[in-house]
């Protein structure tokens, strides 16, 4: 099948306020980035707090710039190069590609009713013609996402942070977007919440056939609703497979580490984790070599000089480590 | 071991436009030294204010109930906190015997006094120790917590330390006035995993060696499987469920405990679908009558839920819950 959307040896860099002589410093916030995200999935982008992984997410909606390479969309009815979008097709492509943010109390202003918070995006881009369809369409979308439609007139201080989440996830729909960036969309909510809006997101996926690039640093989240998975750690891609594939058989050893720091629901488990020493390195200036190697517990010489590119270790399953196939023999 | 902390009947109430709320309602427990306790549940279910108030660290509309006893155990005799009015009078417990980490480091060390000016004044405060004595143990504190170069760390500013970094200086700060008592409002969950995973053990450290009590605020099950010794689970300001950590994870016995864990998403069965709790947490003005969980309640037993408080009766030896399922003449409902 053909991807809906593909980042091409993606790279975002930002220019750092520089010195006086010599090139403008900058930072790679993301480089060289390859994924594909199929029509229909559900695709988690993990790491930590610094990876790039949002940076990432919104480069692929072009809301953050695009440095090098390209991010490609194709929905069957356009093809967009999001590199060379003019201005007519830049709009176009915002009603077909949609963000939900993280923070439900921040993103949704306190000042207007929750039908004008839905309806804003249908005004803006001139997607109805007249106050009744916009009308229409925002109530249908709101039942969609389990709101009650009497309370559209209600402000968002009058309602809990699930409702407002599933207040964020109707404006971003009620555009008719093929793809969503939610950026760790339910990491400010309560356990009971997530499982709640974590449902909703994927009974919308499946009935309006969207496709989704799902931010998250939880990877017990991800792994319960992605079907794909890629992990970024200083702005490099480490390692991507099915989600089956890479809990089960996991081969970066950040990868390991960060499924092995989760804290286990048996208390008898303690102290089994292999820890990982130290912090992400700042990307202002990042190591030589793997960009892992200060923390990794497996980094040899070759790791401090050469950076390793992403190879094929099983189907749709690639990683970025001199030294996976040595490890995998180990365990 | 040895008593630490009694916490009787704490019932705290506040005095707000919209009426009068209850935060904390009627909730006691006991902590020995060296006790790791979790204190888990929804935001609003008063995990935050019941820490906060053993304390009286509460705003000015603050009203504490009547029968509420918080007596902290110390060397020179038992402490009646409730009976300390002034701020004065507070000082041996804030800070002194009772230490308090927040959840996010960025806002509670203050911008523009360094690190280490911040972790001597307290100590001017709360010891005897000259300046010089009080700076030597605050590098000491910083090193023992794991900061590379505490001499540097100590002369910078919080700004110039990463999240895990100065949740570490936090913790440093709070255990340098020996308390005896830590609680430690969900000092993780701004962190990454691993940097939570680095806090974690921390902390399981600084238990065996100080052998102070802590109590442990946090949403995360996980977190507390892997730290606390014992769980009280906190649902809309009352105490539903208290027991060994083995005891509340493996057989919880409150239908709320049983709800959290079902919505957990957990890594040992990836397809297992993901159970919402149904409905949201009432808010404080409107308290639902009887056992406060009954509207959302999945195993609600009849009218009795709506109408009675439910009392905590033993499930197995330590290990109680406040849920009519549990009660002993269960047939009369």
């Amino acid at each position: 099948m053909k991807p809906l959307i593909t980042a091409q040896g993606l790279s975002v860099h930002y220019a750092l306020r520089g010195g006086l002589i010599g090139p403008a410093p900058f930072v790679r916030a993301v480089e060289n980035v390859t994924i594909e995200v199929a029509p229909g999935s559900f695709f988690g982008l993990v790491g930590e707090s610094g990876s790039g992984k949002t940076t990432l997410g919104r480069a692929m909606l072009r809301a953050a710039p695009i440095s090098k390479g390209d991010v490609l969309f194709d929905d069957g009815e356009v093809e967009y190069s999001l590199k060379n979008l003019g201005k007519k097709d830049l709009k176009d492509y915002r009603k077909r590609a949609q963000l939900i943010f993280q923070d439900p109390y921040a993103a949704l202003s306190p000042r207007m009713t929750v039908r004008d918070i839905i309806a804003e995006p249908l005004e803006v881009m001139g997607l109805t013609k007249s106050r009744a369809e916009t009308d229409d369409r925002v109530r249908k979308i709101a039942a969609k996402c389990r709101l009650n439609v009497e309370h559209l007139r209600r402000f968002p201080h009058a309602f809990s942070g699930g409702q407002r989440q599933r207040i964020s996830i109707a404006r971003a729909l009620v555009s008719g977007p093929k793809f969503i960036v939610a950026d760790e969309s339910v990491a400010a909510l309560d356990v009971s919440i997530q499982a709640d809006v974590l449902n909703l997101l994927k009974a919308i996926q499946e009935e309006m056939g969207l496709t989704f690039l799902f931010i998250s640093h939880d990877l017990s989240v991800v792994a319960h609703v992605c079907d794909h998975v890629a992990v970024m750690y200083l702005g490099r891609l480490v390692e991507t497979a099915p989600t089956r594939t890479l809990f089960s058989a996991p081969r970066h050893p950040y990868t390991k580490a960060l499924l092995s720091a989760i804290p286990s629901l048996d208390p008898d488990d303690r102290g089994k984790a292999q820890k990982l020493e130290g912090e992400i390195p700042s990307p202002t200036n990042p190591p030589p070599g793997c960009k892992f190697q200060t923390r990794c517990p497996h980094a040899i010489d070759h790791c401090r000089v050469e950076e390793p590119i992403l190879e094929a270790a099983g189907t749709e399953h690639n990683v970025a480590c001199h030294k996976w196939q040595e490890l995998s023999h180990r365990n | 071991m040895s008593r630490l902390i009694d916490v009787e009947n704490l019932t705290l109430q506040f005095d707000t436009d919209e009426g009068r709320i209850t935060a904390v309602d009627n909730v006691s427990f006991s902590l020995e030294a060296g006790e790791v306790m979790g204190l888990v549940g929804e935001s609003g279910s008063g995990k935050s204010v019941t820490a906060k108030s053993l304390m009286k660290l509460n705003p000015r509309n603050a009203i504490y109930g009547p029968d509420t006893n918080i007596t902290l155990y110390l060397d020179d005799g038992p402490v009646d906190v409730m009976s300390l009015q002034t701020d004065h009078d507070m000082k041996i417990v804030r800070g002194g015997s009772i230490s308090l980490i927040f959840q996010e480091p960025m806002a509670s060390f203050a911008p523009a006094i360094s690190i280490g000016d911040q972790m001597v004044e307290q100590l001017l405060i709360h010891t005897s120790f000259s300046p010089t004595q009080a700076k030597e143990l605050s590098i000491e504190m910083l090193d023992r917590v794991g900061i590379s170069d505490p001499k540097t760390r100590f002369g910078q500013y919080a700004f110039e330390l990463s999240g895990g970094m100065r949740q570490r200086a936090m913790i440093a700060m709070a255990l340098s006035t020996k308390p005896r008592l830590l609680i430690a409002d969900e000092p993780t969950t701004a962190l990454d995993v691993t940097i939570q995973a680095q806090v974690i053990d921390l902390m399981k450290d600084i238990v065996s060696e100080f052998g102070m009590g802590i109590i442990f605020i946090t949403h995360d099950l996980g977190v507390i499987a892997q730290t606390a010794d014992t769980v009280a689970v906190m649902y809309l300001g009352r105490l539903v469920e208290h027991g060994s950590v083995r005891d509340v994870i493996r057989r919880p016995a409150h239908p709320y405990t049983r709800g959290l864990l079902a919505a957990l998403p957990t890594l040992d069965d990836i397809d297992a679908p993901l159970t919402p709790i149904p409905g949201d947490i009432p808010s404080p003005l409107e308290r639902p009558s009887g056992c406060v969980y009954n509207t959302r309640c999945q195993e609600v037993l009849g009218p009795r839920c709506a109408r009675e408080v439910p009392a905590f009766s033993n499930v197995s030896a330590d290990h109680t819950a406040a849920c009519h399922l549990h009660d002993s003449e269960r047939d009369s409902l």
